[in-house]
């Protein structure tokens, strides 16, 4: 891209930083509303399997990450290992990591804003960030996300460990509803044309059939891998000829837009 | 108190996944295959959280009112619903269907 037109398009990201509810932000804000309630259940049933009110509230504040906690508090209170919990949330985060690599190509934050960015990389910042098509979206997707969620999911944790059984199960309010709705939408401006397609169908069917047997966490990773051996596939199909490779551009060109 | 470490040591391994992604070579990423792939990534990664938040149960795989949000959800998507009206329509599919006890 030429300097003038960098220079055009700073000053029109610039102009939409200081508009306040952007799309990225509406959607960070929704999701947030939507996840943040499930704290509430952790709370409960963090206090449920034994751990102390402060205990419960440094999973939330320091381990921060939704479904890594309820398998560690999972496992305890089924009367598993310490260890095993451990083994457990990390092997659930693995994800965090493949987000970590897409949110440092996206956004790529420096010094002290890395560390906290780090702390922020999970499922609802990174689906957020990857769904939006300008670089000044997926910054501020991020960032409201991942702030939103931070705020709300430890302010829910704690009440839920105060109030216990008070709280009622959240898919009475159909949250869990919602928060497949949420991923849908984030996934839903990614579908145009045959190969997203045919890619997420794959993914999904890896993921649903791989679900029953392998541990948690993993069919999302496995999902990851066939992006990866999608990608390397059709590269190779794309050198084999020039028709293929000509049918290839429009996807990088495509490929291209999402990253930018 | 040695649960406590278990907190601590179970924060601090979570938090290393989560920045070991930050902390690849930006040089790596600058390859225009790297670029392709983070494309499909993200869809992939995309349809296999819909499909785990869809179908995940205790044992293997559960069929409920998610599945009626997920469609509900759909409907609303191409009927180009902003994505507020998309979640809630997914939250008031899953507790309607739960109310009636189809599911």
């Amino acid at each position: 891209m030429s300097a003038p037109a960098d220079a055009a398009h700073a000053a029109r990201a610039g102009r939409r930083m200081r508009a306040r509810l952007t799309p990225a932000t509406r959607t960070g804000l929704s999701i947030a509303a939507a996840v943040s309630l499930y704290g509430l259940s952790f709370g409960a049933l963090s206090a449920a399997a034994g751990m102390t009110f402060w205990q419960t509230v440094a999973l939330s504040a320091l381990l921060f990450s939704g479904g890594s906690q309820f398998a560690f508090i999972g496992i305890l209170s089924g009367g598993g290992a310490p260890a095993a919990a451990l083994g457990a949330s990390t092997l659930l985060s693995a994800r965090n990591t493949l987000y970590g690599v897409q949110m440092k190509a996206l956004l790529d934050p420096r010094g002290a804003r890395r560390l906290l960015a780090a702390q922020l990389t999970i499922d609802e910042t990174a689906a957020t960030a990857m769904s939006q098509s300008t670089d000044a979206e997926r910054r501020r997707g991020f960032w409201v996300t991942g702030v939103a969620c931070y705020t709300g999911w430890n302010l829910a944790t704690a009440a839920g460990a105060l109030l216990g059984d008070v709280v009622g199960e959240p898919e009475a309010l159909g949250l869990d509803g919602a928060v497949v709705a949420a991923f849908l939408a984030l996934l839903w401006p990614r579908l145009r044309g045959a190969e997203p397609w045919a890619l997420a169908v794959a993914a999904a069917l890896v993921t649903a059939l791989t679900m029953p047997t392998l541990p948690a966490g993993a069919p999302v990773l496995l999902a990851a891998v066939v992006a990866i051996g999608w990608g390397l596939a059709s590269r190779r199909r794309g050198g084999a000829g020039r028709e293929e490779t000509s049918n290839d551009s429009p996807d990088d060109a495509a490929t291209e837009e999402a990253r930018r | 108190m040695t649960l406590w470490l278990w907190v601590l040591a179970a924060s601090a391994a979570v938090y290393a996944t989560k920045l070991a992604g930050h902390l690849v070579p930006g040089a790596w990423l600058r390859h225009p295959l790297v670029g392709r792939i983070s494309g499909l990534m993200t869809v992939a990664l995309l349809a296999a959280l819909v499909t785990m938040n869809t179908v995940d149960g205790d044992d293997g795989l559960a069929f409920d009112a998610r599945l009626g949000a997920l469609a509900a959800a759909a409907v609303a998507l191409l009927l180009r619903a902003p994505f507020i009206v998309v979640v809630l329509v997914g939250a008031a599919a899953a507790a309607g269907l739960r109310l009636l006890g189809l599911s």
